[in-house]
């Protein structure tokens, strides 16, 4: 094991996107979904949510240290690369490049997202509705959520798609190509799901 | 007697390995059906530049001069490919030649190519069949699987498949498709496959397979069409089943 260390990580890394991090994000942009059906609605799946049984040994085994060594090892994977999509301007090129951008921003996101609400929670406030629609009141709030709401959705979706192909599960080019528009349409449902939710908060 | 039309080169230039580039341009009469590698060798007759100054030859590397060696690759307009088969009627002028800088540049436009080789090497790419005796002939192969091995075959280390991918560069030790797509040749080699577990482990290692990113524009620039991204998809299946394999502990060969 010691001598293939850059193996082991990289294919943790592939797999730790999707499960559970990926399982997570859809999970969390369905159940906040909750929120188009109104105020009660999203506060009760919040308080569903934020009561669950060992809360904490979920929190940390599902969420927290997947994301910390996927955004580690992903900004050394990111920082390693030397971008040439202008000079070569392939599809999959720019899509290289782009789930490399859309990673650093879902980072920036997500830290500053879980400031607001989750550590924010941990010193007293209570997670619901009205919080989200304070925060969300301000227009410049708005777009940096839309923003990193839709940058993660991509890295999660063009990200399945290279596991796909990391995990030799997509060998052969027509079922790369078809797992180009699957993915495609996976970005655009679950940017349909979350930009919603974002809407019934103002 | 009409005036001769001349091409225009902008070639990137350098006196050694440590030296920074630079920039000369460059004026050849122009012939019908001429090459790079004839343009080339018009400078060298002649070494004067657009400023009609004496300069240098330009260096460069070339071999077979039809595109199976590899030896003559540099960056043409921006894209990596051999100077044999680049021609000048074909390319938007003035045409600018530099070296492929993912390897270190010996002179002008000559670079070091001895990385793929060594990277051959490591991966362990040949079939070892020399014995004490005769050891007859091999095994046959099925006529399928020889179509598209043999696509693999096509591989002349011309290095454009390195010098187009964002991930083969001075911050990464990743060894590029080239080597990698030879490893699945070999084992798919009845006789080469008898060594198909130690081919895996080795590019299972530092800078191996799973530095690669999927941007595939090794595919897309590779002269000689080799489904480069193929390869390196089959051997993540591969790689996988072996990590499974070495893992857990297996005796299946």
């Amino acid at each position: 094991m010691a001598g293939n260390r850059e193996f082991v990580y990289r294919r943790l890394h592939s797999l730790l996107g999707v499960i559970p991090i990926g399982i997570f994000v859809m999970q969390h942009l369905v159940v906040n979904h909750y929120a188009t059906d109104g105020v009660e609605s999203f506060n009760k799946a919040a308080n569903f949510m934020g009561n669950l049984p060992f809360r904490y040994v979920l929190e940390t085994v599902i969420i927290y240290l997947p994301i910390l060594f996927h955004a580690i090892y992903g900004l050394y994977i990111a920082f390693t690369a030397k971008n040439n999509a202008s000079q070569y301007g392939f599809f999959r090129n720019w899509m290289f490049l782009l789930q490399r951008v859309s990673g650093v921003i879902t980072l920036i996101f997500i830290t500053w997202h879980v400031w607001e609400t989750r550590i924010a929670a941990a010193f007293g406030n209570e997670v619901n509705f009205q919080m989200m629609q304070d925060i969300l009141s301000s227009p410049f709030m708005f777009a940096f959520y839309v923003v990193g709401i839709i940058s993660a959705i991509f890295h999660f979706a063009n990200g399945l798609w290279s596991f796909l192909v990391s995990w030799g599960i997509t060998v052969s080019p027509r079922s790369q190509v078809i797992s180009t528009y699957v993915t495609i349409v996976i970005f655009l449902a679950l940017s349909y799901v979350g930009v919603t939710t974002l809407l019934a908060f103002v | 007697m009409s005036e001769t039309k001349m091409v225009k080169f902008i070639i990137s230039r350098q006196d050694n390995e440590d030296t920074t580039s630079y920039v000369e341009e460059f004026e050849v009469p122009y012939r019908p059906n001429m090459n790079v590698i004839s343009a080339l060798m018009e400078i060298r007759k002649n070494p004067l530049n657009a400023k009609g100054q004496a300069s240098s030859p330009v260096t460069w590397d070339m071999n077979c001069l039809e595109e199976v060696c590899g030896a003559c690759s540099m960056v043409i307009n921006g894209k990596p490919r051999q100077a044999c088969s680049a021609l000048v009627d074909q390319l938007e002028q003035p045409i600018r030649l530099a070296p492929m800088k993912t390897f270190p540049v010996v002179r002008d436009l000559q670079v070091d190519r001895s990385r793929m080789f060594d990277a051959l090497k490591k991966v362990k790419a040949w079939i070892p069949i020399d014995g004490t005796y005769d050891l007859g002939p091999g095994p046959r192969m099925p006529e399928t699987k020889r179509q598209w091995a043999y696509e693999l075959s096509k591989c002349m280390t011309c290095g454009v498949c390195l010098e187009a991918c964002p991930n083969v560069n001075s911050k990464s030790d990743f060894i590029g498709a080239q080597p990698l797509s030879q490893v699945r040749l070999f084992n798919a080699h009845p006789t080469g496959a008898m060594n198909k577990a130690e081919r895996l482990e080795a590019i299972m290692g530092e800078g191996g397979l799973a530095s690669c990113g999927n941007s595939q524009n090794c595919v897309q620039s590779c002269p000689k069409g080799i489904p480069l991204t193929t390869s390196i998809a089959a051997l993540n299946r591969d790689t996988t089943i072996q990590a499974f394999r070495s893992f857990f502990g297996s005796d299946h060969a």
